[in-house]
Formats: C-alpha cells, sequence, structure tokens
C-alpha cells in the first residue's frame, strides 16, 4: 500500500510536466490554430539554455528559470512572425507539417553538436536532498517541480480565462476583424501567445534539467506523449489540458507500478478510448 | 630500377590473368551499420564510421593496389530496419563486411541474415552474449565484450565485497534480458540472491518509479541492466532519490566513457563497471586515442565498440592480405581471421574461438572522483583485470553448435 502512494507522488510529478507541455499546446492551439509540433524541440531548447546560461554565464537555475523562458519565447516569436504568420487561415496540416520540420531541423544541430547523450546539470543546492514521507524518499527538489508547475499551470489560467488581455486574446481568435476594429494590434497578439506558448514549453524543460540529463533528443520522446494528453483532454481546452496532464502521469505511474512493461504506451491505449466514446477530447467543445 | 619495372610488368600480367579468379580479388566494402541518431549513438555512430576509416587508413592496403570502400547506415535500433538495409547491402551494394552493429535485438536480426547469405559480421557493439552461445554463427565474430563477461567480471566483484542481495533495472529487449539472466547465474553461483526486477521500456526518461520499487525491495545491489541514455538516466535518478545515500549500491553493469562524460564525474565518482578497452590504458591505446579524437567533434576519446571496429578491421585486413586477394566468401574470411592470433594496439594479443567469442582480457574500473582527474576525459582508476581466459563463458559451458565436444 505504501510503495502505492509513493507511485501516485511519483506520477503526480512527471504528470506536472505534461501539463505544463500540453498547457502551451493548447494555448497555441486554441489562439493560432497551430498543432505547435515544434513544442518538444522548444522544451529541449529550454533545457539547453540554462545548461549554457550555468557554463558559459554562471547564471543559476533561478535566473534561468526567468531568462531561458524568456530567450526561447523570443526564439518563438521570430519563428511566428518569419514562417507561422503565413499559414493564417490555411489547414491544420501545413502548420503541423512545418512545425514538424522546425523540430527536426532543431533537434538535428543540437545533436550534430552535443551527441546524444546529454549534458549534466546539478540540482540546484537550496533543493538538494530529500525528505522521508514514511511511504517514499522524496527528493525536495520533484516537490518543488509539482508545486511550482501547478501555480504556473493555473495562473496561466487564469491569465487566459480571466483577465481582460485573456478576453481580447479569445476574442481575437473568435473574429480578428471585429477585435481590429477596437484598435488592438492582433498580428502582434497571435506573435505573443505564441511566444508565452513556447516559453512554457521551455519552462518545463529548464525544469527538467536536473532531473534528466540534458538532451537534444529529450522532447522528441516526451511529445507524442503530450499529444495524447492534448487529444484526449480536448484540443484547446486549457482547464482540460491542465487536469488531463496530471491525471495521466499518476495513471502512467501506476501503470509502472503494476505492469511496467506496459508504461509507455498506456497513455495512447487511454487516447483511443477516450476518442472512442467522444472524439472531441474530455473537455472539448464540439467543433 | 630495371629489376622493379620487370616486377611490376610481371605483377601487372599476373594481376590481368588473376583478375577472374576471386582469390585474387583486391576489392572490398565495409558497412558500419550502427545508431547514428538514437540513444547510442555517442558510443557508437560516427565514431565507429571514424574508427572504421582509420583502420582503412592504417592498413595500408590501397598503397598494395586495394580498393576499399566504407559505407554507414543507421540502423534506428530498430531490428526490421536493419535487416532491410543488410539485405540491401549484400545483394546491391555487395558488402562484404558488417561492423559495429550495436543493439544486440538488431545484432540477432543481423546475425541471421549474414549467416543466410554468406557475409560476414564483426559485432563490436550488441552485449548479448547469444551471439556465441546459442545462436553463433560461422561468419560472426563478437569482438569486444558481452553480457556473460560482465556479469562474470562486475557480478562476481560485487557479490565477493559483500553485495549478495540484487534487484534489477532491466531494459525491456533482447540484451536487457541477456544481462539480467547471465548477472543473475553469476550471483546465484556465488551464494547470492536475486530479490527481484523491473522491466522499463527501451529509451525511458523516467526512473523515479523504478528506483523506489528498488529501493523498496532493500536490496543490497540495485543492478542496471541497461544501456546508454537509460544507464544514465537511471544513475543520475538513483542519487536523487537516495538510493546509495540510503546504502544500497549501485551496479552499471554496462557503462561506457560517453556515459560517464555524460553524467560528468560528481554524479559518476565511484562506480564500479568493466570494459575491455579504455583509452588511457597503455602508450598503444592513448596514441590511437589522441589521433581519433583529433578528428571527432566535440574531441571525444573513442569507447570500447568504436576501439572494437578499428581493432576487428586491421584483423579482417591481415586475414585478407594473408589470403592473398577477397574470396567474397564470409565463413571462409571469418576461419582465417580464426585461425590467426589476433594484435593490435588497442585489445594486445589474443585470439578468435571457434564459437567466434574474441578473446582479451578484461578490465575492472572505477570512476575518479572529480578531485582525482586531471583533465577532459580522465575517468578511470584501474581496480582490477580478469585474464583472457577467464573473462569470457569458457567453452566447456557452451552450447554453440560450432563447439564439438
Amino acid at each position: 500500500m505504501q510503495a502505492l502512494y509513493a507511485q501516485l507522488l511519483v506520477g503526480l510529478i512527471n504528470g506536472s510536466f505534461y501539463a505544463l507541455l500540453s498547457l502551451g499546446l493548447a494555448v497555441i492551439f486554441g489562439m493560432l490554430n497551430i498543432i505547435n509540433f515544434a513544442h518538444g524541440a522548444v522544451y529541449m531548447m529550454g533545457a539547453f539554455v540554462a545548461y549554457f546560461l550555468l557554463n558559459l554565464g554562471g547564471i543559476n537555475y533561478w535566473w534561468a528559470l526567468l531568462l531561458a523562458p524568456i530567450i526561447v519565447g523570443i526564439f518563438g516569436m521570430i519563428l511566428e512572425r518569419t514562417m507561422l504568420q503565413w499559414l493564417t487561415g490555411l489547414d491544420h496540416l501545413y502548420g503541423l507539417l512545418l512545425t514538424f520540420g522546425i523540430a527536426l531541423i532543431v533537434q538535428g544541430v543540437f545533436q550534430n553538436y552535443f551527441g546524444s547523450s546529454g549534458l549534466p546539470y546539478a540540482i540546484p543546492d537550496q533543493l538538494k536532498g530529500g525528505m522521508n514521507l514514511g511511504f517514499m524518499f522524496l527528493p525536495v527538489y520533484r516537490g518543488w517541480v509539482v508545486v511550482f508547475s501547478l501555480v504556473v499551470c493555473l495562473a496561466t489560467w487564469f491569465l487566459i480565462e480571466k483577465t481582460q488581455l485573456g478576453a481580447y486574446l479569445r476574442a481575437a481568435t473568435e473574429n480578428p476583424t471585429l477585435v481590429r476594429a477596437f484598435g488592438i494590434n492582433v498580428p502582434r497578439m497571435i506573435t505573443l501567445t505564441y511566444g508565452l506558448g513556447v516559453g512554457l514549453a521551455a519552462l518545463a524543460g529548464v525544469l527538467s534539467a536536473p532531473i534528466n540529463q540534458v538532451r537534444p533528443l529529450m522532447g522528441a520522446d516526451l511529445i507524442i506523449v503530450v499529444f495524447a494528453v492534448v487529444v484526449i483532454g480536448g484540443m484547446g481546452s486549457i482547464m482540460g489540458s491542465i487536469i488531463t496532464g496530471f491525471a495521466l502521469g499518476v495513471i502512467e505511474g501506476l501503470t509502472k507500478y503494476f505492469y511496467p512493461e506496459a508504461s509507455n504506451t498506456v497513455v495512447f491505449v487511454l487516447m483511443v478510448l477516450v476518442l472512442l466514446v467522444k472524439p472531441t477530447g474530455l473537455t472539448g467543445r464540439a467543433a | 630500377m630495371k629489376q622493379g619495372f620487370s616486377a611490376l610488368l610481371l605483377s601487372m600480367a599476373l594481376g590481368f590473368v588473376a583478375s577472374g579468379a576471386s582469390a585474387q580479388d583486391k576489392t572490398v566494402k565495409i558497412g558500419v551499420l550502427t545508431d547514428n541518431s538514437g540513444l547510442y549513438s555517442d558510443l557508437g555512430g560516427v565514431g565507429s564510421t571514424l574508427a572504421a576509416q582509420m583502420a582503412i587508413e592504417d592498413s595500408g592496403l590501397a598503397a598494395k593496389g586495394w580498393k576499399i570502400d566504407l559505407i554507414s547506415a543507421d540502423h534506428q535500433n530498430k531490428p526490421d530496419i536493419a535487416t532491410t538495409i543488410a539485405r540491401q547491402w549484400i545483394d546491391v551494394d555487395k558488402v562484404d563486411i558488417f561492423m559495429d552493429v550495436l543493439n544486440s535485438g538488431v545484432a540477432l536480426a543481423v546475425n541471421n541474415v549474414v549467416k543466410e547469405k554468406n557475409s560476414i559480421l564483426i559485432d563490436t557493439g550488441a552485449a548479448t552474449s547469444d551471439l556465441t552461445n546459442a545462436q553463433c554463427s560461422p561468419n560472426t565474430i563478437h569482438w569486444v565484450y558481452d553480457t556473460y563477461m560482465l556479469a562474470n567480471s562486475t557480478g562476481q566483484a560485487l557479490v565477493k565485497a559483500g553485495g549478495d542481495t540484487w534487484y534489477f533495472l532491466t531494459a525491456d529487449y533482447a540484451f536487457g534480458a541477456a544481462l539480467e539472466r547471465d548477472t543473475t547465474a553469476v550471483v546465484q553461483k556465488a551464494g547470492g540472491k536475486v530479490l527481484g526486477s523491473v522491466k522499463h521500456p527501451l529509451n525511458s526518461s523516467d526512473f523515479s518509479s523504478f528506483l523506489l520499487q528498488a529501493q523498496a525491495s532493500k536490496a543490497k545491489i540495485v543492478g542496471l541492466a541497461n544501456a546508454g541514455g537509460d544507464t544514465t538516466n537511471s544513475i543520475k535518478q538513483a542519487a536523487e532519490f537516495g538510493i546509495v545515500a540510503g546504502g544500497q549500491k549501485l551496479a552499471g553493469l554496462l557503462l561506457f566513457i560517453t556515459d560517464v562524460h555524460s553524467l560528468g564525474l560528481n554524479v559518476a565518482q565511484g562506480l564500479n563497471f568493466t570494459e575491455t578497452f579504455y583509452w588511457d590504458l597503455n602508450d598503444g591505446t592513448r596514441a590511437f586515442a589522441k589521433r581519433f579524437s583529433e578528428r571527432m567533434k566535440n574531441k571525444a576519446m573513442p569507447s570500447m565498440v568504436q576501439a572494437g571496429v578499428y581493432s576487428g578491421l586491421i584483423h579482417y585486413f591481415k586475414a585478407l592480405e594473408a589470403m592473398g586477394g577477397n574470396p567474397h566468401d564470409g565463413a571462409k574470411a571469418v576461419e582465417k581471421m580464426k585461425s590467426m592470433p589476433t594484435d593490435d594496439q588497442l585489445f594486445g594479443q589474443g585470439s578468435i574461438r571457434v564459437d567466434g567469442r574474441k578473446i582479451h582480457p578484461a578490465y575492472l574500473f572505477e570512476v575518479k572522483k572529480p578531485s582525482e582527474s586531471k583533465g577532459p576525459w580522465d575517468y578511470y582508476k584501474l581496480v582490477g583485470t580478469v585474464p583472457a581466459d577467464q573473462a569470457f563463458r569458457p567453452l566447456s559451458e557452451s552450447v554453440c553448435p560450432l563447439v564439438k565436444k
């Protein structure tokens, strides 16, 4: 029984990565209508930027949490301005193919320079060690990841669903012409939104750097699972992707306990089941 | 001068006469089939192709009129892709010999194709000891290491040091299963006990669930029957979950220098494991490694897999020279290689047994503390040497059909 609690908690920790990543995807899909396959690549870039900041600039983890998402976010905005914006109004497939190509190029370049085994990034001193919870040894860093991602997820949800800026954003995706008539610069808002989504992925990358090796393929390994999370949660639904992210982390954790061999596939089995019953995903709106 | 000219004429005439006979054919095509993009690409990959290129250059065969071509491909760690490439290489590209072929699942699949088509496989990357045991073949030589050897040296050393209860984290494919099986046998033979194991999917990024199960087992040794990125992530996360601090010992059963480099000494220090090649072992290995690293991106030192590609090809070239030409007959060339003692600057003197097992010493290493390391890639302390005749599975225990009893 104790082991089960431990697995639940570990699942929640992984779930926070899924939630952060799928949240960014949902924001981008919801606002830009782009299926952002470059999400795994920008997640990886977040981790690499944290590594460079530390090793080339002596800038520590805490600053990396702020700076890496901004740097990668700017990269994202450049992408949006130079390439993605030309796809407005076209079929989803074009965005998917373009971002998939971008991901392959970015990953290829990183792999060419840094190999596949990855680079070390240590846990910051303040978050080292762990505590005995009775049923498990919880590394402080993992606890921090859960709390921090929850806060970021909720803040993002609040920003989009409850603030005026969020209202403009949502309105701009529904009817850009009307919103523009109110004197709001819609293209700039779209660019900033893509930057925000990409920044969220980069933030997840920084969070994961001390746990996993900083590897060029770290995003490629994760992105398919995250897409399954978004599909199950309902494309474009902010809260749906947060909740599904955490929930699927927990389900995956339980699978690792009861039948580890299936842990890589359980998410997809669930995806099939959910799509059979409810093709729009758990919280998705019908198109 | 005149003598030289007539000798040249004579050899040209002979060459002309013999060009129809395959034994005098001096063309060779080498295929490096490896992981160029996945989790094992640092320990094989482009480094293996470079090692093959260096072997071709060092052999001096080009100056003697040989024409040697080199091609390489990425098998993506998928047996089906690997066998498709292998068939095409043999049928269309006329490849004579396959090098590297890391990943046990891939190696076993290619092993079958090579045997069926009478080509040659010198495997330097795959670990499964089945390649020279149950699935041995007259066309295959297993060059660098195998799961039996790893179990035999690392496993035995740890049980002797008091690690008598084990729990395995095992990569869920042919290699992990073979390594767990062979290590279990060694542990049990030495009086130890295996308390359990958990099989994880290949290329996992999160090991916390599996590590918690290992922790709960209270086994003295947590054996990592995985490789590459899986091993580095397991080791890193084991440190995070306090496995070692809690009194359990971590056994990286298969660790490469590229893994240690990737982990950094802070995390990797104190790990014990076995390799058959280390760049800083002696003058010969250092000289090769220096030349290799100068031509590598990131100035990486060679792994034992890459060193094996060089060493294996050097021996193959010697055999071809001794035969006076390329017979394009895999089994015949392998037989010649088995009949000759091996000797090169990387692995020293050794031999190839009838079952295809290349024999040389194995070395037990410990990873240095950061304070002990004098510079980049200075990572290992030599703890012990297992002599060549004791490192690998004895022929008396072999079930290979090539071994006559």
